[in-house]
């Protein structure tokens, strides 16, 4: 029987490769019976797709600009390159 | 269009590019570096002139600006990397480690955030997500924010940042820990306190 932290291990390792057999089935059987990792799973699953939105959030916010001295000075290293 | 100008460039995409960069390398003087750098490259590189739509020019700008932030980063993982090995002390802020007793349990089982779907709805919890990836070790924020905003694959994110596929296992286990508890502490903490 895995303990949970070998479980919460390999729920975090499902997201970044295939796990063996073995493995899939002693996770499978810790969560059937452990509603903390189980959970934790559900939790993982959400994150990553909290991420995904908040990357796009971030890139879409247009109240987040290129700070007006930045954008100059970069103005001034661009001219002679254009 | 025969001529790019600089001026143009920055006019249209210099705010998109920014926020971009910003996103991925959490500080703004890099940020804004990296900004610099994209459009000089972008300035001297032939195949950029003849582009007519502008969300073409975006994506041409936005590939090069990737490449800009990933030298970045396997820099930065030259210089500070992590140490081999299962689990380094102090690399997680305090409050953040720790999740486990000696017998393998947790000391605290995960509580439950709610409503997951309702979460993502509110405007507050996307301060708390900030935080909570601001406080995260930077070369664990690195691999992280590859993994799930590129969703890279993992042998490619090796390959960039030059570390072990057991290694990256490790830290974006970590990193996932260390999130999970800090918006589990901050977001469940405030609505506590309002209550």
């Amino acid at each position: 029987m895995l303990s949970c932290k070998e479980a919460s291990r390999l729920v975090s390792q499902s997201q970044d490769r295939r796990l063996g057999w073995r493995e899939r089935m002693a996770l499978r059987l810790h969560l059937a019976v452990c509603d903390a990792c189980r959970e934790f799973s559900r939790q993982m699953a959400w994150l990553r797709q909290a991420l995904r939105h908040f990357a796009l959030r971030a890139e879409q916010d247009e109240t987040v600009r290129l700070p007006s001295e930045a954008a100059e000075r970069i103005r001034r290293a661009l001219h002679g390159h254009d | 269009m025969t001529h790019i100008s600089g001026d143009a460039l920055l006019v249209e995409h210099g705010d998109y590019l920014y926020r971009y960069a910003l996103l991925r390398l959490r500080d703004p003087h890099l940020a804004e570096d990296a900004v610099q750098e994209t459009l000089l490259a972008a300035l001297s590189a032939k195949n950029g002139q003849g582009f007519a739509a502008k969300s073409a020019v975006r994506t041409w700008l936005t590939g090069i600006l990737k490449h800009k932030i990933i030298d970045h980063f396997r820099r930065a993982q030259r210089e500070a990397p992590l140490p081999d090995g299962e689990f380094s002390d102090g690399d997680l802020p305090p409050g953040m480690d720790d999740f486990f007793l000696e017998d393998g349990h947790w000391t605290e089982p995960p509580s439950s955030l709610g409503n997951p779907a309702a979460l993502l709805e509110q405007q507050q919890f996307w301060g708390v997500l900030q935080t909570c990836l601001d406080r995260l070790p930077k070369a664990l924020a690195r691999i992280f924010l590859l993994r799930e905003i590129e969703e890279k694959e993992n042998e490619e994110i090796c390959k960039e940042l030059e570390v072990s596929t057991t290694n990256a296992w490790v830290m974006l286990y970590r990193a996932r820990m260390g999130l999970r508890k800090c918006l589990e502490m901050n977001w469940l903490g405030d609505r506590n306190a309002e209550l």
